[in-house]
């Protein structure tokens, strides 16, 4: 380098490009950091999900699969309806008012579901998408206080729900369980992933 | 630029082919600076054979994971069993995928005496800084390395374990969501996800963990190596020779030294391969033998035993540790207005930072600050050759009590440890919470209690006893 003035147009035209590369390389990782979204296969994969729940007795779980989740439907007893309301001071959420998973309009009762008897929830822990264990017999027994009314537990880090997918207090999940969008077709049909309101 | 150089008259062909080379690739060069005339302090000892152990286990990794993927489908429809077929139809492939499993944990052994040696010896200190943080970034390439690997073989584990760390991302305020979302490349952990760990951990990762090794060494080359006594070989040199006086050549002093280490290493690597290479559970978790299922989670859901430390400080981040975290940030800014000696407009924003602190402690939830935890319980390793002011180097010549310090660093590294493979209960979670807020209080106060004590006299030459 010679120690004459420096060329003060070069140097110009010199920051110029250096703007002009990073601009185009910065573009450059659009397409790339894009193609880590999900594919549209995958969007479609969404898709809703039939099930048939004629078959399902009092007291009975079914669990299908819906992009990729278990989503569980449960026939409650009378007794486990009767028994919802008493635990409401328990819950960290009674009314389901939280609107991290929001809660449909047509489940947002003292249920959580559109038929009373019926409960359809997303069966992922709202802390960190483990999914609970049935415990639905009530009484006292490992892991669970001595005056459990039935529901379900996250074995991963504790977190209890009734069987309203209804979190307690004090636990890790701060969220209920999911009720993903769904109606019924039929009495017996139930589609799980849409709920438009025909 | 060097000069072209002739071979002497009567050379042999071999002197001749060896001259044509050099004359156009610096081999000759290469070699005596990294080899035979690279001057290693005579005085290593037991800890300095870890880092020629931890490349030869990249190696290991790095050759066995070539031809893992010859055989292995990354394809969630097929990946379990292909990893089964590895094991039970592909000829010596369990040998190759154990030493691959096996070699995830010795590589984080290694590592891990690799960085404690760095940290008694104080061969963090200037000038061998960047060596220190090239090795942190290594750590932290080879933990995501080890992370992505584990989702690789489909069982349970591998599922459940990547589900509740990329969660770990959505608990982020703001854009957590779309970054699982992002991460997963779909709405929960499946084929997306699988493809794009493997892309990560077969190509991606390993590309940046070689650089960084070169990287490594290179600034170890530049600067020379520390040893136990803390001493510069360089400042005492032959006056003829310009060698350093307590130096020997890397080759063959310190080649063949290390054929000793390997041959030991060999025979504890190997044992484990042949006699337990599922290491009763901790290497490879039993339930990773169920293939993955979305729609059932195991009853008891923990990392791989080289992360546990971590996850327990993440654990251990509850809403009364948040609020131990907001009195600490308080405590410690009145502390910095009061003793700091700043100027008054400093004092001023350091009390508006910590109000901003407190505020953003207690308005996230308890989940997003034990991600930030995890992650700076690694990230605090980088800025270590700042934090200690210590005026010698070794825990050879610093005040005794440090050697007590230092081995409770250690203890609460096992315990944390430990706790992160239980399951979680009252009495583990407080005893994790002592032990995250002694690791932070290790690192963070060092600037103070590295000053403190009584230092021995450092000697000119390095403590050498021959035998």
């Amino acid at each position: 380098m010679s120690d004459a003035g420096i060329d003060q147009s070069r140097r110009t035209w010199i920051a110029i490009t250096c703007g002009a590369g990073a601009v185009g390389g910065a573009a450059t990782a659009i397409p790339f950091v894009s193609t880590f979204a999900p594919s549209e296969r995958a969007r479609a994969a969404g898709a809703a999900v039939e099930v048939d729940i004629s078959a399902i007795q009092p007291g009975e779980k079914l669990t299908v699969e819906w992009r990729g989740k278990p989503v569980w439907i449960i026939r409650r007893t009378p007794e486990q309806l009767a028994a919802l309301p008493t635990l409401d001071n328990q819950l960290a959420d009674p009314a389901s008012a939280r609107t991290q998973y929001p809660t449909p309009g047509y489940a947002k009762n003292g249920h959580r579901s559109i038929k009373p008897e019926f409960f359809v929830g997303v069966g992922i822990c709202t802390h960190l998408g483990c999914s609970p264990s049935d415990r639905l017999t009530p009484g006292p027994q490992a892991s669970l206080p001595d005056d459990w009314a039935g529901g379900f537990l996250c074995a991963c880090h504790g977190s209890t729900f009734d069987v309203a997918g209804r979190v307690y207090k004090n636990k890790p999940a701060p969220d209920n369980l999911e009720v993903p969008p769904h109606m019924y077709l039929s009495d017996a049909v139930l589609l799980i992933g849409e709920d438009k309101k025909a | 630029m060097a000069e072209f150089k002739q071979a002497p008259a009567g050379a042999s062909v071999a002197e001749q082919a060896m001259t044509w080379v050099d004359n156009r690739f610096p081999a000759s060069k290469l070699y005596k600076e990294h080899l035979s005339e690279y001057y290693a302090p005579k005085n290593f000892n037991f800890w300095y054979f870890f880092g020629a152990l931890a490349m030869l286990v990249l190696v290991i990794q790095i050759v066995t994971g070539i031809f893992l993927t010859m055989h292995y489908k990354p394809d969630a429809a097929m990946a379990f069993a292909s990893v089964e077929y590895i094991m039970r139809d592909v000829p010596w492939g369990w040998l190759v995928r154990y030493m691959h499993s096996t070699g995830a944990s010795a590589f984080f052994v290694i590592v891990y005496l690799h960085m404690w040696r760095g940290m008694i010896y104080g061969s963090y200190q200037k000038p061998r800084e960047l060596i220190w943080v090239f090795g942190c970034a290594i750590f932290l390439c080879l933990m995501a390395e080890a992370f992505m690997g584990y989702l690789l073989p489909w069982g349970q584990m591998s599922y459940w374990g990547a589900q509740v760390i990329i969660n770990l991302f959505a608990a982020i305020p703001f854009i957590g969501p779309d970054l699982s979302l992002l991460i997963r490349g779909d709405y929960v952990v499946g084929d997306a996800t699988l493809n794009r760990f493997f892309a990560f951990h077969v190509i991606a990762l390993p590309l940046v963990l070689l650089g960084l090794v070169v990287a490594h060494i290179i600034a170890l080359h530049e600067v020379g190596s520390n040893n136990p006594d803390g001493v510069e070989i360089k400042a005492k040199k032959d006056p003829k020779t310009g060698i350093p006086l307590d130096g020997i050549p890397f080759h063959p002093y310190y080649t063949v030294h290390d054929i000793l280490g390997v041959s030991v290493f060999l025979m504890i690597f190997t044992a484990v391969i042949f006699f337990a290479p599922e290491g009763g559970g901790y290497f490879l978790e039993f339930n990773n033998f169920i293939p993955a299922d979305p729609l059932k989670t195991p009853l008891h859901i923990a990392p791989v035993w080289y992360f546990t430390p971590y996850y327990s400080m993440l654990r251990a981040v509850t809403d009364p540790m948040v609020n131990v975290f907001a009195v600490l940030v308080a405590l410690a800014a009145v502390l910095a207005v009061l003793k700091g000696g700043l100027a008054g407009k400093w004092k001023v924003a350091v009390l508006v930072v910590a109000a901003v602190g407190v505020v953003a402690l207690k308005v996230f939830d308890a989940k997003f600050w034990g991600v930030v935890v995890m992650g700076a319980a690694v990230l605090v390793l980088f800025p270590l050759p700042w934090l200690d002011r210590s005026p010698v180097k070794s825990i050879r010549y610093r005040p005794s009590w440090v050697r007590w310090l230092y081995g409770m660093f250690v203890v609460n590294f096992f315990v944390l440890g430990y706790l992160g493979i239980k399951p979680p209960s009252d009495i583990g979670t407080l005893v994790s919470q002592a032990g995250t807020l002694f690791y932070f209080g290790f690192f963070l106060l060092m600037p103070w209690w590295s000053r403190i004590g009584e230092f021995k006299p450092v000697p000119d030459r390095v403590v050498f006893h021959a035998h």
